[in-house]
């Protein structure tokens, strides 16, 4: 056994309402608890701060997923499980299928959460990429209402977010994609378990052989998930035949700031980060008329 | 909860169990200290190494990461809950019959993984086995013999 359990207290709401009820009243003091798959490390090798817990797991209106006519949306408590398998998540946002394949593998796919993914706030986490080239909104909720963000506008700074103490990450909504190329690819050490050195998604909608809507996200480049604004603006517009690689690759440059830590180097998260994109717009200029 | 213990219910390999633990101890040694169950194993504690892999309601998952808090009420199945009456399941004996164990430390682990898989797809490819099994490192061996393990019991060559 690992030492003492630290002293602590949990309390499981019953209801969304009791819970913000709870973070209302004491702003700051509860921090919420998903799967465990990120806290518990830090919490049992005592170096989590936190001693007080929102323990979410009988909030099973947050473990819905809602297809409708016009996209999808997540409660927060849906795993990457649940996501592999959904058939909407299958047949319209294949890079999400993949974000969930690629973080870590099957036993934290069943524990681990999308809200969770996201409201750590990692910049290595692998479901945001996807969710940033799909232009997906988080719904943040508190005891006064909900309030709905555009999920790039979420992340501030290094593990910050806009997220208010009282308030909890409830929804997540992705308009369904017109038909179009979609792209994602990891880069670790090796397949499973391992958490990302870069990450890459894109989506692309074609039309008439020219690149019509692009979003770009990356991961384990910043000290947030980022969406590589400088390289849509140099793909919009052109054609297939004609995509301007080394001018996407010097944007991409220009968007990110990656660093050396224990997982790799700035220069190879350059240089890699650089190859994936034009990996993913070589991709794109043979797929037949922008759809994969 | 007020920094004391809860009464936990679980059912633990069928059998009915209550025990008074802290809210956020791990279910790993929940089991391995409080309902004397040492065969889940701690490698890394960190999620990493799939050594702690039981199976909670149905899903695998890493004992280490789940406070017990959230196991309130499970249905939890160890290696101990794999043997009938002393004689090994067919999937241990397929492990037992392709020398799918060496120190053995990763093998409980491997074993509850194995029977998730088996679980979800009764007949899995190397590729499906190896996904299935990429959350357990072993430190010993290959993983050649415990890809062959899992198609052995697949392929119902060690049928109990």
């Amino acid at each position: 056994m690992r030492g003492n359990v630290p002293d602590c207290t949990v309390k499981v709401p019953g209801s969304l309402a009791e819970a913000l009820e709870t973070l209302a009243q004491e702003p700051g003091r509860w921090r919420p608890l998903a799967g465990g798959t990120d806290l518990m490390v830090p919490f049992a090798a005592g170096r989590l701060a936190d001693t007080h817990f929102l323990s979410l797991q009988r909030l099973d209106a947050l473990r819905a997923i809602e297809p409708d006519d016009e996209g999808i949306t997540f409660g927060a408590l849906v795993t990457y499980t649940d996501l592999r398998r959904h058939p909407y998540v299958q047949r319209h946002l294949p890079n999400l299928v993949q974000s969930a394949k690629v973080t870590g593998a099957v036993a934290i796919q069943n524990r681990g959460t999308l809200g969770g993914n996201l409201v750590n706030g990692s910049p290595a986490a692998d479901t945001p990429p996807s969710l940033l080239a799909y232009g997906a909104q988080v719904e943040l909720t508190g005891s006064g209402g909900a309030r709905w963000v555009p999920y790039e506008a979420f992340h501030t700074g290094y593990k910050q977010t806009v997220l208010a103490p009282e308030e909890l990450l409830t929804r997540i909504r992705v308009a369904q994609p017109a038909a179009g190329f979609h792209f994602f690819r990891k880069v670790g050490t090796r397949a499973a378990q391992a958490v990302s050195k870069v990450c890459l998604a894109l989506y692309a909608r074609i039309e008439d052989g020219v690149v019509r809507e692009c979003r770009v996200g990356l991961g384990s480049v910043a000290p947030v998930p980022l969406r590589a604004r400088s390289v849509e603006a140099a793909i919009l517009g052109r054609p297939l035949d004609a995509l301007p690689l080394a001018e996407a690759r010097a944007a991409l440059m220009a968007d990110i700031s990656p660093i050396d830590d224990i997982r790799s180097t700035a220069r190879y998260r350059r240089i890699v980060a650089g190859n994936v994109l034009v990996q993913a717009l070589n991709e794109l200029a043979t797929s037949l008329n922008g759809c994969s | 909860m007020n920094g004391d213990r809860m009464r936990l219910d679980v059912t633990v390999n069928g059998q009915a169990r209550s025990v008074q633990v802290l809210p956020m101890a791990r279910l790993l040694d929940v089991l391995r200290e409080e309902l004397e169950l040492p065969g889940t194993k701690e490698g890394c504690g960190e999620g990493e190494c799939g050594a702690c892999s039981v199976i909670m309601d149905g899903k695998l998952v890493n004992s280490c990461l789940v406070p017990a808090v959230q196991a309130q009420g499970a249905e939890l199945l160890t290696i101990e809950g794999l043997a009938r009456d002393g004689e090994l399941s067919g999937l241990q004996r397929a492990f037992v019959a392709c020398n799918g164990a060496q120190c053995g430390f990763c093998t409980p682990g491997m074993v509850l993984a194995s029977v998730d898989l088996l679980r979800r797809c009764a007949h899995p490819t190397e590729a499906e086995i190896r996904e299935g099994l990429a959350g357990n490192i072993c430190r010993c061996t290959g993983y050649v013999k415990i890809v062959d393990a899992v198609q052995a019991a697949a392929a119902g060559r060690e049928r109990p």
